[in-house]
């Protein structure tokens, strides 16, 4: 454990005072490490709470550069940015939020060849990412390291996410399988999202990870929340992990591969 | 008969089977939805051999790839 600065304990005074997070639940939040995979319109408020909330390590995994058109929801990101790679342009806001937070980047893409290694090393996982053959990696990564995560979703007005919890809770896998086909389901830069939907669901995810940090509430475990930002109607369907599941069964993965590539969003 | 609909109750003809409710429910895609029928996932080849009863309970679950 660390003692905390006068200036630690000021700044996280609002969460100090709650009841269920207490100096202890700070010390577990500045003790952790969360990796946030993908810098974009989930990514962007991930990372900036985390930060401001004090985790001790953040990662960041991108391997893309700020677009003009990203600048719509990923508020991580400033008009001066353009072109900069976009962990370098995450993590000097986020520094600047939070000098206390160690960031590390990863100017990459992630693949079979590298997320395992990255995953290991962190006790929580955010996909932020923009495509099923990312999502479906991520899930199965963290299934075989163990690393709790965090899924999220968004499309036009709509969002979906769920923490998955690997051999206790279902999974991504468990719910949907495997990847559609290339170009069967709209995506983001085909159909359109609203910016301000990134920003609900990548604060859900953040909460829900600051949440199994400190060990407080309920995740969203064996259940998916999905919203509509037009009705503002929010549901949880709830589940079960399936034995037969592909990735997390009886008979699941046991090792990684790379999904065909699916590329959704090529450029942004 | 009464069926429960991604949580709505909703009054349908008795004896539909599965993949004709995803008609009369319009789901754009049918082979790109996850079916939850009383709490358990639907394998896709599995949809036709299945007619709904009174008072099943039947989620439909879409996939939802961005992120960026």
């Amino acid at each position: 454990m660390r003692e905390f600065s006068d200036e630690e304990l000021e700044r996280y005074s609002r969460h100090i005072i709650l009841q269920d997070v207490g100096i202890e639940g700070q010390e577990k939040i500045a003790n952790s490490k969360v990796l946030v995979i993908g810098a974009g319109g989930l990514g962007s408020p991930v990372a900036l709470y985390l930060a401001a909330a004090g985790v001790g390590e953040i990662g960041i995994v991108d391997g893309d550069v700020v677009d003009l058109s990203n600048l719509q929801r990923q508020v991580i990101h400033t008009t001066a940015d353009v072109n900069v790679p976009k962990v370098l342009s995450a993590k000097a806001k986020m520094e600047a939020i939070n000098p206390n937070v160690k960031v590390t980047v990863y100017q990459k893409f992630l693949d079979a060849s590298n997320i395992l290694d990255i995953v290991k090393g962190y006790d929580f996982v955010i996909d932020g990412t923009d495509n099923f053959s990312s999502k479906f990696l991520i899930n199965d990564a963290c299934v075989l390291a163990n690393v709790p995560y965090s899924h999220g979703g968004i499309l036009r007005f709509g969002g979906q996410t769920m923490t998955v919890k690997p051999k206790e809770s279902a999974c991504y896998a468990c719910v949907f399988d495997s990847p559609p086909p290339a170009n069967a389901i709209p995506t983001c830069s085909s159909a359109g999202i609203l910016g301000a939907v990134a920003g609900m669901l990548g604060t859900i995810q953040a909460a829900e990870a600051l949440k199994y940090i400190v060990g407080v509430g309920e995740p969203l475990y064996n259940r998916l929340l999905t919203f509509d930002a037009k009705t503002m109607n929010f549901r949880n369907v709830n589940f079960k992990k399936n034995p037969k599941c592909r990735v997390c069964g009886e008979h699941g993965i046991k090792e990684i591969k790379d999904y065909e590539a699916v590329v959704c969003e090529a450029k942004l | 008969m009464k069926l429960t609909i991604n949580g709505e109750s909703k009054e349908i003809k008795d004896g539909i089977s599965l993949p004709e409710l995803l008609v009369i429910e319009n789901v754009e895609q049918p082979d790109m939805v996850s079916v939850q029928l009383n709490d358990e996932f639907v394998r896709q080849d599995e949809h036709k051999g299945i007619t709904l009863k009174e008072n099943d309970s039947i989620n439909f679950l879409y996939f939802m790839g961005g992120g960026a």
